[in-house]
């Protein structure tokens, strides 16, 4: 039953499509297509709930006669579909209410509101393919859609090179991917999932489809060296495309991943639970350590996620590394700190998209070193942006914290695990971890402080204006769930029980029955964390210590230029720049990783110009990896541009000696 | 009525670490005064400063915003609380699961955060320089403070600071290289994350070497007396911690009755007071560092960190 | 007791990782001489432990030689060298310190990795100071590697022969001739590369190997 209510509302939202195809340019188009939109996502929100809450009763399965004529479609509801469907339809909602206030602002509807649904469709369809044929079409439906939202302004310098890049690594996931189920279906060629379920790949066979599903699916998800499109597509596209694509385009990624890896894999070996939070854990030391040399706001949030998705694969990594050594209860702890931080980043992501959005409709701007004071012209934005830039952050009470907490309880079970190589590892990646999570602090200091903080460097910073109420209030959605996920997590731990039991065979201890709403993960004696106490602590020790102070000692305030040492008011050039703030850090990492320079340009003694500090930064993957391959492949092209001039008589040379090897092998077949 | 007695004596621990926090810093600058062969400021200045700020009028710049004015008192909550999370005279207090090591280490990280935006906010160059060297000496003790918890909670088999002081009490533990490695590892982190020299100098006003004095060089009146009992709490909370997980001995079991918390009360004042003594020797005889020295520093303390996780290894296999 | 004397054996190794790591982070050829000795002092106290716990009393004698040679007589050496060659300044790693000491842990968790699983069937004792010990010979190798200079590659080579004794202890039944003439042929070794020293500075005013590679002659 839920299946069919969900598959009605993906079937309108492609209707909307459609009709927004026809009729975009007309004047009310854009509202009533983010109504319609806001509206199915937000039933299908709900059916995904409660087919999550209640599985059993639920899930289904169900075959359409559409597409390859002896396969048809297989859809299918289960605990793991209901759950990124939540993820899917909350960004999809909250994208599309903020869309009713931000679409105003566009300037080409036609190019986007066609897609947008389209785009909302292919992700919720992605989620619920049950073979392999279904999965690869929709997940290139939904990549052509975004795609097409991504060159929507494509006018724009730097946005068609993205569009470029975008398709191009999307088609070579979708044909890693391709291969993937290839080898999975086997033989026999049976390409549903049920099928794939019943035969056991052998470890050589295993080995390749991890690979493939980390090429395929990594690429999409952003995981390094595969990366390098993210930061140039994801801002490309308009804001709220952006959140929907870095917080919940990525998911879906990661839910193919889940899907293949955990479900239609069968039993890991160890080696993969090296592998997976191997590459994880560099992902997001690199992503963060780039975002924190951009000062372009979007492109910034583009490079957290992949962090986050190098978090996410951490745990994923680890729950394969436990499976393979029957450790099911750590399986489920790993496997549930990955699905949570899911559900965290995909909601916080989306809040901070939104807020850069808002930003740059008021101000045109993306770079933060034309920014500053914002706080005081666009104060709800600014609430909601920090909310959001706190959780991401991982500091108590919001949600990003659970989730890592979460996670490296998960890395300090590893001492049981029997293989040396894995006992050493996942300590190094555990260091990895603290290391991303402060970076990200120190990143999201920047960003805000720079933003908002400080005074205005530019006249479009000093006269913005607040955004409109649809979206102040999809960004303050998000970040009531932002805290709801870090006070309340055991609700959230027991929801995601039905999806660790399917995919690891245990689960975590209920949570729900617990004193006072901690959460322990392992054992009381070991390990707890309660989000609500420490959010009460902290909020009544302020306000008692703000009543006390205002009430007994003093509350007087005098405004008054700012001290700055005795220096005269000095003007907003003084202060710290986006670039000055990640200096330090610059030179601890980024000498080894990016071969970062800092030279200055001096003027002789008597001229008068100013100086120049120049910043040298080299993209070291870019360089190792896709320069070359470039050349490679354009050296290949050359080579094989002789084939286009040859005589008739060539050809047909070719085509004969083509039909003879064939006949040859052929023979020797036999 | 358990329940109750429980409440009394949490709150007593927060209140007793509120209480000696200042008196711990007075006595490090009394004893640090008279290494210098001077006499020094009373024991108990520090809280004659917090009572005389709290009582002034609060200077905003024209630029300060909202973040400004509420940052000190959040500063102040998260520091009291994480303060009081840490057993100092008594282990299994009500509210002591409420929080493990990490958390703790957490909280920490958002009263960094806070007053990191704190300093970006009045839009001067001096509090660009304080949040963004706090951020980077942040970005490297923290790991290494994280890699710490990590060998005491695989020592331990668990992370809460209860569990892990009464492990260190127990028979099986002995002298071992990680728990000496991990020891120094904490003082490194201990002393950068308090701004105490060598990593940056508590009473200085150059430029050039502020850290936590450039991030509030824009406050003033109650709230900086509250930022500076934020910082006097964050030096307590380092020295308890160092002091109930390598120190153990003395401290009171929950429910041992009030004679034992006494007791254990007096064992604390007499460890703080030994931190506070070491603390005051250690920074006279050592010079402070540069800037960029500075990840060298906390780089050797994160190596030692890991290193202590990885010599855990050796003595488990056998 | 016994536990106390694995204890103590097991800080006496771990802590000669711990030095090895100090001699990696120095800067400065005062400070490397300085931390070799107590590189030889840890050795000789830990050697000093294991004659004890195994009764072994010509263990003593190597622990006084270690002692006597290394913690004494060659830093007081080295001391003079660096002051008659005039050498009084930093050492600069190849790879900054923070790659190098990356490297080291690394190496420790390399050695832990191939050691203790090949020595399953031996003494717990045994197989720590085994893992102990490679650590501290592939630290001194890396010493060697990644320091331009000549005195501090010296101190890498003499750390490796400490990281020997430690593993040589650790096993029991060690004879004495050996700890005599390997120390011995270390003390020639170190006259050898001090008349080479000598030699090298008269000649080129340095002694950074780099100016000899510019020498060597296949080099037009």
């Amino acid at each position: 039953m839920g299946l069919q209510g969900l598959l009605w509302c993906i079937a309108l939202l492609l209707g909307t499509s459609l009709a927004a195809a026809a009729a975009g340019r007309h004047r009310r188009a854009g509202t009533l297509v983010y109504a319609v939109a806001l509206g199915t996502t937000t039933v299908a929100l709900v059916i995904a709930g409660a087919s999550l809450l209640a599985v059993g009763s639920l899930g289904g399965a169900l075959q359409l006669p559409i597409g390859l004529p002896w396969l048809g479609a297989h859809f299918r509801l289960d605990a793991l579909a209901a759950f990124f469907l939540v993820v899917v339809n909350l960004g999809g909602a909250t994208a599309s209410l903020y869309g009713l206030g931000y679409g105003k602002h566009e300037q080409a509807p036609g190019r986007v509101l066609p897609f947008f649904p389209a785009f909302l469709a292919g992700m919720n369809l992605v989620v619920l393919a049950d073979d392999a044929f279904t999965f690869l079409f929709t997940w290139e439906f939904m990549s052509l859609s975004s795609w097409a939202l991504v060159m929507a302004h494509h006018r724009e310098r730097g946005n068609a090179a993205a569009g470029y890049l975008y398709l191009l690594m999307a088609s070579f996931g979708t044909l890693a991917l391709l291969l993937a189920f290839g080898l999975l279906a086997g033989p026999g060629g049976g390409y549903a999932f049920s099928a794939i379920r019943a035969t056991l790949p052998s470890a050589l066979v295993g080995g390749v489809v991890l690979a493939l599903a980390l090429i395929g699916a990594g690429s999409k998800a952003g995981l390094v060296p595969l990366h390098v499109w993210l930061p140039l597509a994801h801002p490309a596209a308009p804001s709220h495309v952006s959140a929907l694509m870095s917080g919940v385009m990525t998911k879906v990624a990661v839910y193919g991943f889940v899907r293949i890896v955990f479900d239609l894999l069968g039993p890991p070996h160890w080696w993969w639970g090296a592998l997976v939070p191997l590459l994880g854990g560099v992902t997001a030391l690199l992503g963060v350590l780039y975002a924190l040399m951009e000062h372009d706001l979007k492109r910034l949030l583009a490079y957290h996620t992949v962090e986050n998705i190098g978090i996410i694969f951490i745990g994923l990594g680890l729950a394969l590394a436990f499976r393979a050594s029957d450790m099911q209860g750590a399986a489920a702890l790993a496997l549930t700190a990955a699905l949570l931080h899911v559900f965290n980043h995909s909601v916080f992501k989306s809040l901070l998209f939104f807020g850069a959005g808002a930003v740059l409709a008021a101000t045109g701007e993306r770079d933060m070193e034309r920014l500053g004071g914002l706080i005081h012209r666009m104060p709800l934005t600014a609430l909601a942006f920090l909310i959001g830039s706190a959780a991401i952050s991982a500091l108590p009470p919001f949600n990003g914290f659970v989730s890592e907490w979460l996670t490296f309880q998960a890395i300090l079970l590893s001492p049981n695990l029997p293989q040396w190589l894995l006992k050493f590892l996942v300590p190094a990646i555990g260091a990895l971890l603290a290391l991303s999570a402060v970076l990200a602090a120190a990143c999201f200091v920047k960003a805000f402080g720079i933003t908002f903080l400080g005074r205005p460097r530019t006249d479009v910073a000093h006269d913005a204006v607040e955004t409109d109420s649809w979206s102040i209030a999809a960004m303050f959605i998000l970040a009531a769930f932002c805290l709801l996920a870090g006070i309340l997590p055991g609700y959230f731990i027991d929801a995601l029980a039905p999806v660790s039991e399917a995919l690891t065979g245990a689960r975590l201890p209920r949570q729900n029955e617990l004193d006072w709403l901690t959460i322990v993960p392992i054992g009381q004696s070991r390990s707890s964390y309660n989000g609500l106490l420490l959010f009460l602590f902290i909020a009544l020790a302020a306000l008692l210590a703000a009543e006390a102070i205002h009430r007994w000692a003093s509350d007087a305030v005098r405004r008054a230029p700012p001290w700055d040492c005795g220096f005269p008011d000095a003007s907003p050039i003084t202060q710290y720049t986006a670039g000055s703030f990640s200096q330090p850090i610059r030179r601890v990492f980024g000498t080894v990783l990016f071969r970062a320079r800092e030279e200055v340009d001096m003027p002789p003694p008597g001229d008068a110009r100013a100086a120049r500090l120049h910043v040298r930064l080299h993209d070291v993957l870019w360089d190792t990896f896709y320069l070359p391959t470039a050349k490679l492949v354009e050296f290949t092209a050359e080579r094989f541009n002789k084939v286009q001039f040859l005589t008739i008589r060539a050809y047909l040379t070719l085509v004969f000696a083509a039909l003879v090897v064939l006949l040859m092998v052929l023979a020797v077949w036999q | 009525m358990a329940i109750v007695v429980d409440l009394v004596v949490q709150l007593g621990q927060m209140l007793v670490v509120l209480a000696l926090a200042p008196l711990l810093t007075g006595f490090v600058r009394k004893l640090k005064a008279h290494l210098l062969r001077r006499q020094g400021p009373p024991l108990v200045q520090p809280y004659r400063d917090l009572l005389r700020l709290l009582r002034k009028e609060v200077v905003l710049a024209h630029s300060a915003s909202w973040v400004f004015r509420i940052a000190p008192y959040l500063v102040f909550a998260a520091t009291w609380v994480a303060a009081a999370l840490v057993p100092t005279f008594a282990t299994g207090l009500l509210f002591s699961y409420a929080a493990d090591m990490i958390a703790i280490v957490a909280l920490l990280g958002s009263a960094r955060f806070m007053l990191a935006l704190a300093g970006l906010d009045v839009g001067t160059s001096f509090g660009g320089i304080g949040s963004s060297r706090e951020m980077m000496i942040a970005s490297l003790a923290e790991p290494a403070m994280l890699m710490v918890v990590f060998t005491l909670s695989l020592l331990a088999g668990s992370t809460q600071l209860s569990s892990i002081a009464a492990s260190m009490q127990g028979p099986d533990v002995g002298l071992r290289v990680s728990l000496a490695l991990a020891l120094i590892g904490l003082l490194m982190v201990a002393i950068a994350e308090n701004a105490r020299i060598p990593v940056d100098n508590p009473a200085t006003h150059l430029e050039l070497t502020m850290v936590h004095e450039a991030m509030i060089l824009e406050y003033s009146g109650r709230h900086l007396a509250l930022i500076e009992v934020a910082s006097y709490l964050k030096l307590l909370l380092y020295v308890s911690v160092i002091a109930c997980v390598f120190f153990p001995w003395g401290i009171a079991v929950s429910g041992q009755g009030a004679a034992a918390y006494l007791a254990a009360v007096v064992v604390y004042v007499v460890k703080l007071a030994a931190g506070g003594f070491l603390l005051a020797i250690f920074e006279t005889a050592i010079a402070k560092m540069r800037v960029f020295r500075v990840p060298d520093f906390l780089g050797a303390a994160l190596m030692l960190g890991f290193l202590a996780v990885l010599l855990l290894f050796v003595t488990r296999a056998g | 007791m016994d536990r106390l004397a694995l204890d103590v054996a097991h800080l006496f190794a771990g802590g000669l990782v711990l030095v090895s790591f100090m001699l990696l982070y120095q800067d400065r050829m005062t400070g490397l001489v300085n931390n070799f000795a107590l590189h030889a002092l840890v050795v000789s106290f830990s050697v000093a432990w294991q004659a004890y716990i195994q009764q072994a009393p010509h263990l003593y004698i190597t622990a006084a030689i270690a002692l006597v040679v290394k913690a004494v007589v060659i830093p007081v050496a080295l001391h003079r060298i660096v002051v008659r060659l005039g050498i009084h300044r930093t050492i600069e790693p190849v790879v900054g310190i923070g790659l190098t000491m990356l490297a080291g842990i690394g190496l420790v968790a390399l050695s832990i990795m191939v050691m203790l699983p090949i020595t399953a069937e031996a003494g717990t004792l045994a197989r720590e100071d085994l893992a102990f010990a490679l650590s501290v010979i592939l630290l001194g190798l890396l010493m060697m590697v990644s320091r331009h200079n000549a005195v501090s590659q010296v101190i890498g080579f003499m750390s490796i022969e400490n990281g020997l004794i430690l593993a040589a202890t650790g096993a029991k039944g060690m004879p004495l001739v050996v700890e005599i003439s390997v120390a011995f042929s270390i003390l020639i070794a170190l006259i050898v590369i001090g008349i080479f020293l000598f030699r090298i500075r008269e000649r080129f005013d340095t002694v950074d190997i780099h100016v000899l590679h510019e020498h060597r002659g296949e080099r037009p």
